[in-house]
């Protein structure tokens, strides 16, 4: 059981908001995706014959590759891994990618899943982020996505500035609108070094307000609960059987093997990544090495990062799994460090055997991770 | 005797004092290859990293010149004037002075008056233009400000580099030329001054001294002065690079005496070494108790670790007879000690040790003065105040003295305006102004202690752009206009952040307070109202909102261990901080005052 992921580092414009590792010029396009291949085929052993379950292009921009490209590099994995049969195939995809036709060519590949970044469905919001689509291409394209694939998801962003409720809500009355099964949302995030945070600090961008964040998340809540949609992690909400594979694998801890610039790699207890620069990545790897670092976790790290990942989903955390795989040191302290935040209402005992995040603590998960964790 | 010279170095910080004195110490041949690490005389970790010389140190060399053989002592000084008494007894000890100056930089304020400890007590100056291989070296400039300072011939002054070793022969020849060979009557009963003492784990107490008259022999029964206790020598000996014991230390040389002292208390720089049998009717002048200057409170963090502390700081007063405490408690931390210091230096320097050597998290509060409170019913009679929440109800307080110092300060003449409006601000009252050069000028200031120890020195160097340096000393208590300010987190009181200030300054101080405070409590997930009142009356508010979002929206792949690493790193932030009712507060919020300019 593991996934691999395929990170192809180009966009043809940055947004605002984005800290990812990707460049807007495409001169190196062709060189990497050789790059991207040999470096699967340099790694064919790494994962030691485990079946792979789920394929993820992400980015960056993954619908600027061409229909033989995206073969290429499947046919690859095919060659050099043992795939499980149907796996999840997921390519992320901006809508000024996805005409009729590349959506048509899409459904006739391996591919089963499309992650679309729409964001907004508001030309406004979509200008002041600097999205490459507009409102109806946005529109057009999950019109024709959600005739040739089942399953896709979208990604909303809520809580941008004087966003107001109802502009939200008609956001996602589009959405259930086109019948989509499975929605990423994410509040608006100020990531240093950004063009949004330089805008903010200028006073040309208004700032942050968490109490609007709030309201929307609450709101995207209990909307989506409506529609039958189950809220199975802090960011992502799917119908039954929708949930995203791939992404889940990280957050139970399997394995995952990540190609490409400032890829990340996970097998048993090692993690390793990537350079996050193209012409150092590509040269590395016609040179037949990898141009990766890596980290040995600890009991204690891989414990903390149980910790982190599981408050952050509908499964929570085990008591049972962590005295079998950290020892009865490591229940005590969950149980004792989580007694205040179970009085506060933020988390709770389900069976007495998981703990797991309630309604009111979601929004606060990370800080009571980090007091949960054992240092 | 007369092949004898006992001498220090006087430079201000940074002048290159360290480094030149290993060069002496190479050249003479006083240190192996081996041995040889950056600034050899600094030998605690703290004082290489910041690069000043905390303790003072000596060293002997030997030396051959013109065919003689020649002993030099070197008698380091600490270069900050939090510890001035201790370069007095060091300069006591010497007949003459490296006076180090930077070729680039002149002279200092610290140097200055150290200078006119040495030229008081009749020491020889050779001074020595360092640093004069720097491109930025102004060689014939600096030397015209040595010569009006001392009144000497341009010849007179050395040109060296410390770090190419040049003119370090010529300073070796001008220590044995000019500096006098030690005067004093080997026959007369035992007269040595103890310059300084270290703490060794294994061996107690060492003891430097000088002998100015007799001789010191192993196992001679002996007297401290001061203290009035009496020792064996177990053991004496000179100061090589290592220790050598000896079967006596004569009369005009430096050496170190062991007794079998465990605690640093009993050691007083300053006393007199004299025979038990037959003790010297003269007795070296200039000691002094040393008296604390500032005050502050010192917590664990955590409260079950008081009695480590205590244990730890004893440790440390057994090496820094100069570190006071007694126990304290306060409403908002608990059990914990109040600690009086030389100066803020030597504040870090505690809590850093506390933290380096004993693995302690300590709170230190706000420092203060010492303050003397007189009541109406007692208005004669001093009640000294050395933490805020000890001063009387105002009602009852008839006044309060605070102490007050005489500041000089050296700088360019295109900053005089910066300085004085910020010695002003700090209630200081110009008493002199002198052009020591058409660029360079000295301004003499009359203000109380307590506004220097509230961000004082960070203000100078800023507004001077670097170019002042600082000294003072105590000139006696004056009556002012003293309130408390006290700050509430949450409607209650918060006893460790409340200080003593000018009434004038009260509001402007309370509102900073608020504001820095804002700053360094972090967000919980509740509202928190912070206050600051003097008396019953709040002078301003401020609020740290409520944390209302604390989640990244994305945790995938390549963002789980660098999430993680931030999720520790907060939680070990939290561990140092103090749970005051239900408010964490960081370590550094209770210095806040001190950083209000920031």
């Amino acid at each position: 059981m593991a996934g691999i992921y395929i990170h192809i580092p180009f966009c043809k414009q940055a947004c605002f908001y984005c800290d990812f590792h990707f460049s807007t010029s495409l001169k190196k396009k062709d060189e990497l995706v050789q790059a991207l291949v040999k470096e699967l085929e340099l790694r064919k052993d790494e994962l030691k014959n485990e079946t792979i379950e789920t394929i993820y292009f992400g980015g960056g921009t993954p619908s600027l590759l061409t229909n033989e490209e995206l073969k290429l590099l499947i046919d690859s994995v095919y060659k050099h891994y043992q795939v499980a049969e149907n796996p999840e195939i997921t390519l992320e995809a901006n809508p000024d990618d996805l005409s009729k036709s590349v959506i048509i060519q899409l459904s006739e590949s391996p591919i089963n899943r499309l992650s679309i970044g729409i964001q907004s469905f508001f030309e406004d919001d979509l200008k002041n982020m600097n999205r490459a689509h507009s409102s109806d291409e946005a529109k057009k394209c999950l019109k024709e996505a959600t005739k040739y694939f089942d399953n896709i998801t979208i990604d909303l962003i809520y809580g941008i500035p004087n966003m107001s409720l109802e502009k939200w809500n008609k956001n996602l009355e589009m959405t259930f609108g086109f019948g989509v099964n499975h929605i990423s949302s994410y509040a608006l995030t100020v990531e240093p070094n950004t063009a949004m945070a330089m805008f903010i600090k200028k006073g040309t961008y208004p700032p942050m307000d968490e109490d609007l964040a709030l309201q929307h998340f609450n709101y995207l809540i209990e909307k989506t609960n409506e529609q039958g949609f189950v809220h199975y992690e802090i960011s992502n909400f799917g119908k039954p059987n929708y949930f995203s594979k791939h992404n889940t694998s990280y957050w139970q801890g399997k394995s995952y093997l990540g190609i490409g610039p400032s890829a990340h790699s996970f097998y048993k207890n090692e993690r390793s990544w990537n350079v996050s620069n193209n012409t150092k990545y590509i040269k590395a790897i016609q040179n037949k090495t990898l141009p990766n670092t890596a980290e040995h976790l600890s009991i204690q790290d891989e414990y903390n990062e149980y910790i982190m990942t599981g408050l952050r989903t509908i499964w929570g955390v085990s008591l049972e799994k962590i005295e079998k795989d950290f020892g009865k040191t490591f229940v005590e302290h969950l149980k004792i460090s989580a007694k205040k935040y179970i009085n506060e209402g933020l988390l709770e005992v389900s069976h007495q055997k998981t703990i797991i995040t309630t309604k009111k603590g979601k929004f606060l998960i990370d800080g009571i991770a980090s007091e949960l964790f054992m240092i | 005797m007369k092949n004898i010279r006992n001498f220090c170095i006087i430079a201000h910080i940074d002048h290159g004092k360290s480094t030149l004195a290993d060069r002496l110490l190479d050249f003479t041949g006083s240190v192996t290859d081996r041995e040889k690490q950056d600034q050899l005389l600094d030998t605690m970790d703290l004082e290489r990293e910041r690069g000043i010389t905390i303790k003072s140190h000596a060293i002997q060399m030997d030396y051959e010149y013109n065919g003689e053989k020649y002993i030099l002592n070197l008698i380091d000084t600490p270069g900050h004037v939090d510890f001035s008494y201790e370069v007095s007894r060091s300069i006591a000890a010497c007949e003459g002075a490296l006076l180090i100056v930077d070729a680039a930089q002149s002279i200092q304020a610290q140097t200055i008056s150290n200078l006119y400890l040495a030229l008081e007590n009749d020491l020889e100056i050779i001074p020595i233009l360092n640093k004069v291989d720097l491109p930025s070296a102004n060689p014939e400039e600096v030397t015209d400000d040595i010569v009006d300072l001392l009144g000497c011939k341009p010849e007179e002054v050395i040109h060296a580099s410390g770090k190419t070793g040049f003119g370090v022969d010529k300073i070796l020849e001008a220590v044995i030329e000019r500096i006098p060979a030690p005067k004093g009557d080997p026959n007369a009963p035992l007269q040595a001054l103890i310059f300084d003492s270290v703490y060794n784990t294994f061996r107690g107490i060492e003891t430097y001294f000088r002998v100015f008259n007799g001789e010191i022999k192993k196992g001679q029964k002996i007297k401290f002065v001061a203290t009035d206790k009496e020792y064996y020598a177990d053991e004496v000996g000179t100061l090589k690079l290592t220790q050598v014991a000896k079967q006596s230390v004569k009369t005009g040389d430096v050496g170190y005496l062991i007794t079998g002292i465990k605690t640093a208390k009993e050691v007083k720089v300053g006393d007199t070494i004299t025979d038990f049998a037959k003790p010297t009717t003269n007795i070296v002048e200039g000691f002094e108790d040393v008296k604390p200057m500032v005050f502050a409170g010192i917590y664990p963090v955590d409260t079950e670790d008081y009695e480590e502390l205590r244990n730890s700081m004893e440790k440390l007063q057994l090496n820094d007879a100069s570190l006071v405490f007694q126990p304290e408690s306060s409403a908002a931390l608990g059990f914990g000690f109040r600690c009086g210091f030389l100066g803020m230096l030597h504040m870090e320097i505690i809590q850093e040790r506390l933290e380096r050597e004993f693995d302690m998290t300590v709170i230190t509060t706000v420092p203060n003065v010492s303050y003397h409170a007189y009541t109406n019913k007692t208005p004669d009679e001093a009640f000294i105040v050395n933490n805020p929440s000890d001063l009387p109800d105002p009602s009852t307080v008839n006044r309060v003295e605070e102490p007050y110092i005489k500041a000089t300060i050296i700088t360019k003449a295109d900053f005089v305006g910066n300085v004085m409006s910020l010695c002003i601000e700090k209630r200081g009252i110009i008493i002199n102004q002198t052009y020591l050069t058409t660029e360079r000028v000295e301004l003499t200031f009359e203000m109380p202690l307590a506004e220097i120890v509230f961000d004082f020195y960070d203000r100078l160097k800023t507004v001077s752009k670097g170019y002042a340096s600082f000294d003072y000393s105590p000139i006696g208590m004056k009556t002012s206009k003293l309130v408390r300010l006290d700050i509430l987190l949450n409607a209650q009181p918060v006893d460790a952040l409340s200080a003593l200030i000018h009434a004038d300054n009260a509001q402007h101080i309370g509102k900073k307070m608020c504001e820095k405070l804002k700053e360094l409590i972090p967000r919980q997930q509740f509202d928190i109202p912070i206050q600051a009142a003097v008396g019953a009356k709040i002078i301003s508010r401020e609020t740290i909102k409520a944390l209302r979002k604390d989640v990244t929206a994305k945790c995938y792949g390549g963002d789980i261990s660098r999430k993680r690493k931030l999720l520790e790193k907060q939680k070990k932030g939290k561990k140092r901080m103090r749970q005051v009712g239900n408010v964490e507060i960081p370590q550094q919020a209770f210095m806040a005052v001190l950083k209000l300019n920031d």
